[in-house]
């Protein structure tokens, strides 16, 4: 089956031609498949903003090619807004870019772009206020009475509304408490579940990358450092570190617990492995501390 | 596209027009733009033109830097320009067309008009290439320090304005930002007619306003917390000096200023 998304040797080179000619992606190949829910990840600067701005066609590969379903999204400039419809990005801090006078024309702007009936836009604002959260009686009110993370839900909603194939989010819970992020990757999880549709999360916070993701793909210095799922990136810790990358907590503490002697896989990522690993030891019956 | 603005940008430097005291170079500029004035006929063009040329020598800025500047106000030379050649009267017309006509007055004012133009645009450019905002603002301060006499808010202007100026690169990052963020939700800024692309900047000048709103209030708030009340009994960590390069500096630019306006009133 073709991928959904193919990058091919994807270089993007910011001032060319001044002192200040930098390279943010160099040479980036890799795919994402249909329906996957796939983590990007990389220290700042590691060009993760600019290879997403890639994806959906607002910056223009210096070199290199995207394939959207098997086309390159490139192949007809004037088209790049139908690219923008079927590739959905959520950008840092999403909440500073509203600006209607209620929630729900707010969230109609996308769909009210591409073109589409009254009774569709009111269709597509209703299903995307339910999936990020939001209560119908919010979707009345100014976008500025609400509160930081409303107005986040807002704003994601104002993508999904658009019923992309692909739906980006860079670091959707940026600044949030550990509840309203809990919550909000919960909505995230949800819609992927229900619409089955391929999601794109960047993040530098790797628990939040283990606990949701199919595949996750490390960034170092524009480059690919490696790809693959969540067990296979953390069995490689060493490398995460030097790529100046924390592992998971629970990765963190088997690998201390294996450090110490303990016969325990230390790739498990998520508290219920390291529960049902250290529940399976102690009925074995070797030593525990 | 926006990063091209050039408008108040600094290039460090170490020469004699940089180390300059910001107040001698303000100074000068307002001397030069007198003289630019009193200029009458190409000889004072020629000279303001020539003394113009040495200080971007002195001051090593690229002449490339200088044009680039004057590209925003290139439709306003250009209709100036228009406007002079059609509209100055003389004795015997070179053309006519109808209402249409064209003297040999009108063609040598209107060249007359763009130099002075460029020339004025050049040089006050070559002040802010040659002076950060800071010292600029310390320089303006320092200099409208009499007007606090007759209780002109010297010191509130000159905050006002060094931090307009340290927010316009800020402001045209956000700007930046909404746009791509509009953009990847199917905002077109580039297509339709005048009424359209109007209502196409609603999306990008809402949130743009609000956040500025919200720094300028961030921004109180955080000199508050710094015990910043105003200009009375503040000290300064960098104490403008004169040297001997300032007086030397303003003692030529006085002597050109007068010059010019001699040979002006000569007719050159």
């Amino acid at each position: 089956m073709e991928p959904i998304l193919r990058v091919e040797h994807l270089t993007h080179t910011y001032g060319s031609g001044t002192p200040f000619e930098r390279s943010a992606v160099q040479d980036l190949s890799f795919q994402v498949e249909a329906g996957e829910f796939l983590g990007v990840i990389g220290h700042t600067g590691s060009g993760k903003s600019t290879l997403i701005q890639h994806l959906n066609g607002l910056l223009r590969p210096t070199s290199g090619h995207i394939y959207l379903d098997g086309t390159d999204i490139w192949a007809k400039p004037k088209e790049i807004r139908q690219v923008r419809f079927q590739v959905g990005l959520v950008f840092q801090y999403p909440e500073y870019q509203l600006f209607e006078e209620t929630v729900y024309r707010d969230i109609a702007f996308g769909p009210t772009n591409m073109g589409l009936t009254p009774e569709q836009v009111d269709r597509a604002v209703r299903e995307a206020a339910a999936f990020a959260g939001l209560s119908e009686e919010l979707l009345d009110k100014s976008p500025f009475e609400l509160s930081g993370g409303q107005k986040r839900r807002v704003a994601i909603a104002g993508v999904i509304a658009m019923d992309p194939k692909v739906l980006i989010l860079d670091e959707p819970t940026a600044g949030l408490d550990p509840e309203g992020r809990e919550r909000l990757l919960a909505n995230i999880r949800a819609y992927h579940q229900a619409k089955g549709n391929t999601i794109l999360l960047v993040s530098h916070s790797m628990d939040e990358i283990a606990r949701n993701v199919d595949r996750i793909l490390v960034l170092k210095d524009a480059h690919v450092l490696m790809s693959g799922t969540p067990r296979e990136v953390f069995a490689r810790a060493e490398e995460l570190e030097s790529a100046g990358l924390d592992v998971p907590q629970v990765t963190r503490i088997a690998r201390a617990l294996r450090d110490r002697g303990l016969a325990i896989d230390p790739a498990v990522y998520t508290t219920e492995e390291l529960t049902a690993a250290l529940l399976a030891l102690k009925k074995g019956g070797s030593a525990v501390c | 596209m926006l990063k091209d603005i050039t408008l108040g940008q600094y290039f460090p430097g170490d020469t004699l027009a940089h180390r300059l005291d910001p107040r001698t170079k303000l100074i000068l500029v307002v001397l030069y733009i007198v003289a630019l004035f009193c200029a009458k006929y190409f000889w004072t063009y020629a000279l303001v033109a020539l003394v113009l040329a040495v200080c971007v020598r002195i001051s090593r800025v690229r002449l490339k830097a200088l044009v680039r500047g004057l590209k925003p106000v290139l439709i306003i030379i250009t209709f100036t320009a228009v406007l002079n050649l059609f509209y100055t009267k003389g004795e015997e017309p070179l053309w006519q067309w109808h209402f249409l006509s064209i003297y040999p007055e009108g063609i040598l004012a209107a060249v007359f008009m763009v130099l002075r133009i460029t020339l004025l645009i050049m040089g006050t450019f070559l002040l802010t290439y040659t002076t950060s905002p800071i010292h600029l603002t310390d320089g303006m301060e320092s200099l409208m320090n009499p007007l606090k006499k007759i209780h002109v808010p010297v010191h509130e202007l000159a905050m006002m304005m060094s931090i307009a100026l340290r927010f316009i690169p800020t402001l045209i990052e956000e700007t930046d930002k909404i746009m791509s963020a509009q953009k990847a939700r199917g905002a077109d800024f580039e297509s339709g007619n005048l009424l359209q692309r109007a209502k196409a900047m609603i999306p990008l000048l809402v949130p743009l306003f609000i956040s500025a709103f919200r720094r300028a209030d961030e921004l109180a708030v955080a000199m508050e917390c710094r015990c910043y009340h105003g200009g009375e009994g503040r000290t300064k960590l960098h104490v403008l000096h004169y040297a001997a390069r300032d007086y030397a500096a303003m003692v030529l630019g006085l002597a050109f200023a007068a010059g010019i306006f001699v040979l002006g009133r000569m007719g050159l």
